[in-house]
């Protein structure tokens, strides 16, 4: 955005940092200084404590919480968690970003608040929708029981609120990249003869590859993640319904803080992961606007 | 409860037709995205609002305003707020430093500001419930002054810092980098000193997004749970926060206390993103 090309440079005197301001050298030191110091205090010291607390006691402990039971219990919940929620998102956010992104109707920004909605709500907010709907005296309460299915402290209420708190996150991705890339291309395929699934596939897709993908991406995290929400539904029950984020918690407050630290530097790297991801996939949106 | 009429104006064929017809002719993105809504957000919002107005108006208003759920809004509220004050500031800091200045390692550090983002809340809980308690890193220094942090409201603060941070930095990053340094260098030519280009020509264009940072991150600090449950003692009048008195009244099987609450709670997150979205429009209209 801020580089305007070649040829606009050209016309316009160049104005580099300090060129045309004799600026106090000091200032910009200082201030790096007391962002750097903010960010170390806020961010950076506690994200090098995970990994020190982690391995200070050398790797054997590391090792020897991975090959918990209960640990690897929560690894493949955590995994499988995400392995539900993010393809539902991902199919309701393309059919939301499908919908709205091309049109103007009344009530527009109405329904875009309404997708984001879950971003605003607490997760131990959304934890108690789901209890209220689906827990012994809910809504649901006993119908799910005449028929023995167990919702809330089990697995499929904590998919529930896995799926709620990551729900916006491919459609507000999407959005913005459909609204940009217009409808040129896709009424000229149709014009050529292509069918709306054909159109999707072989045109909109591709254009849209990479916010979908950055949206994705944000959905895994959130929902490997996600502690408040499951925790109010899950009940916490080792080997039973205990995500890595429980762990965490769980192990910590029974004052196993190796067990604890072994299990947050894995989701400590999965952040950073994402975060690489993200900033790779930044990058090349950017490259594109560009073009 | 939004299509049909709205879909119509991109249906060219004619006007008339029953409410069936139209309905047959919603194109299937917008009922699977409201059928969708319907089952995971609509549905379990309506048995939240309808257990609460099972309650009396009464005994609604009583447990919304019991000394302890009293309490427990002032510290939420208060802390969250001087939290996402202080992102205000140094977030405006981070920002102006990230799009203005050039250092090694800028790019890193701009990467970095999305950590609590990415980072579970529970993982973040314990590395500052360790930093900051007495004889951690941080503590450690703080401890010999008498100040506590961990496990009092000080730590709640932490915790809400941590996880609000980037929303400041992300709403003004963008707005600082579209401005123009012209009209700085033009007030610095007419005589104006540092800090008036700052606070005249810089800032107001910048003050609706450093509002909706500050609103966005505040909403957020609100809500949080898992990191400032692990910081905090969870003591009642001291540093116990809505989000964990729901959650306690829920393990004790008191839904209706934990209904009350979770809907002020809501009603309170609804009204701030109203806010948000207002400051959004000021913010365009400046732009």
């Amino acid at each position: 955005m801020a580089d305007l090309g070649p040829s606009f440079n050209a016309s316009v005197p160049k104005t580099g940092k300090n060129a045309t301001k004799p600026q106090r050298k000091w200032v910009p030191a200082v201030l790096i200084a007391i962002a750097v110091l903010y960010l170390s205090l806020v961010l950076y010291i506690p994200a090098a404590n995970v990994f020190v607390q982690a391995f200070s006691r050398g790797v054997g402990t590391f090792f020897k919480t991975l090959v918990r039971p209960d640990f690897l219990f929560a690894a493949r919940l955590t995994l499988l968690m995400a392995a539900i929620a993010v393809p539902l998102n991902v199919g309701f956010g393309l059919c939301a970003a499908l919908a709205i992104a091309r049109r103007r109707f009344p009530g527009r920004a109405f329904v875009l608040s309404i997708i984001d909605l879950p971003f605003s709500i607490s997760p131990v907010v959304a934890g108690l929708m789901i209890v209220l709907l689906y827990g012994r005296r809910g809504w649901f309460g006993s119908a799910l029981e005449a028929s023995n299915i167990n919702i809330v402290f089990a697995i499929p209420g904590m998919v529930l609120a896995t799926v709620f708190v990551s729900m916006p996150f491919v459609a507000r991705e999407v959005i913005p990249v459909l609204e940009e890339i217009g409808a040129d291309q896709e009424e000229a395929a149709k014009t050529l003869g292509a069918n709306d699934w054909q159109t999707f596939w072989r045109v909109t897709l591709p254009s849209i590859k990479w916010g979908l993908l950055y949206g994705v991406i944000l959905t895994n995290a959130r929902a490997m993640g996600e502690f408040g929400a499951v925790s109010v539904v899950s009940g916490n029950i080792a080997n039973k319904t205990q995500t890595l984020p429980l762990f965490v918690e769980e192990t910590y407050k029974q004052y196993e803080t190796e067990a604890a630290y072994s299990a947050a530097v894995l989701l400590a790297l999965l952040a950073v992961v994402t975060l690489v991801l993200k900033e790779i996939l930044e990058r090349k949106t950017r490259i594109k606007d560009a073009n | 409860m939004v299509s049909s009429p709205q879909v119509d104006e991109f249906q060219k064929p004619p006007a008339r037709k029953t409410f069936l017809t139209r309905l047959a002719q919603v194109p299937w993105t917008w009922r699977v995205t409201i059928g969708y809504l319907s089952v995971m957000l609509f549905l379990p919002l309506a048995a939240m609002f309808l257990k609460a107005s099972t309650e009396s108006p009464a005994n609604f208003w009583r447990i919304a305003t019991s000394p302890i759920a009293l309490a427990a809004y002032d510290v939420t509220f208060t802390t969250a707020f001087v939290a996402a004050l202080s992102n205000g500031l140094f977030g405006t800091l981070i920002a102006w430093v990230l799009v203005r200045y050039d250092f090694p390692l800028k790019r890193l550090f701009d990467a970095s500001v999305d950590l609590p983002f990415a980072l579970p809340t529970s993982v973040a809980g314990l590395t500052l419930a360790t930093i900051y308690s007495d004889n951690g890193w941080v503590g450690s220094l703080f401890a010999p002054l008498g100040v506590k942090i961990a496990f009092t409201r000080l730590g709640v603060f932490v915790a809400m810092t941590f996880i609000s941070l980037p929303f400041v930095v992300r709403t003004v990053q963008p707005v600082l980098t579209e401005m123009e340094k012209d009209i700085e260098e033009a007030a610095w030519c007419l005589g104006a000193s540092d800090f008036q280009t700052f606070w005249r020509v810089v800032l107001p264009p910048l003050f609706p997004s450093i509002l909706t940072g500050i609103a966005l991150g505040f909403s957020r600090a609100v809500g949080e749970y898992g990191s400032t449950v692990i910081i905090a003692s969870n003591t009642p009048f001291k540093d116990l926060i809505a989000p964990v008195l729901i959650f306690q009244r829920l393990e004790q099987y008191d839904y209706s206390g934990a209904t009350v609450i979770g809907v002020v709670l809501l009603m309170i997150s609804l009204v701030i993103l109203l806010g948000i979205n207002l400051l959004q429009a000021w913010g365009k209209r400046y732009g």
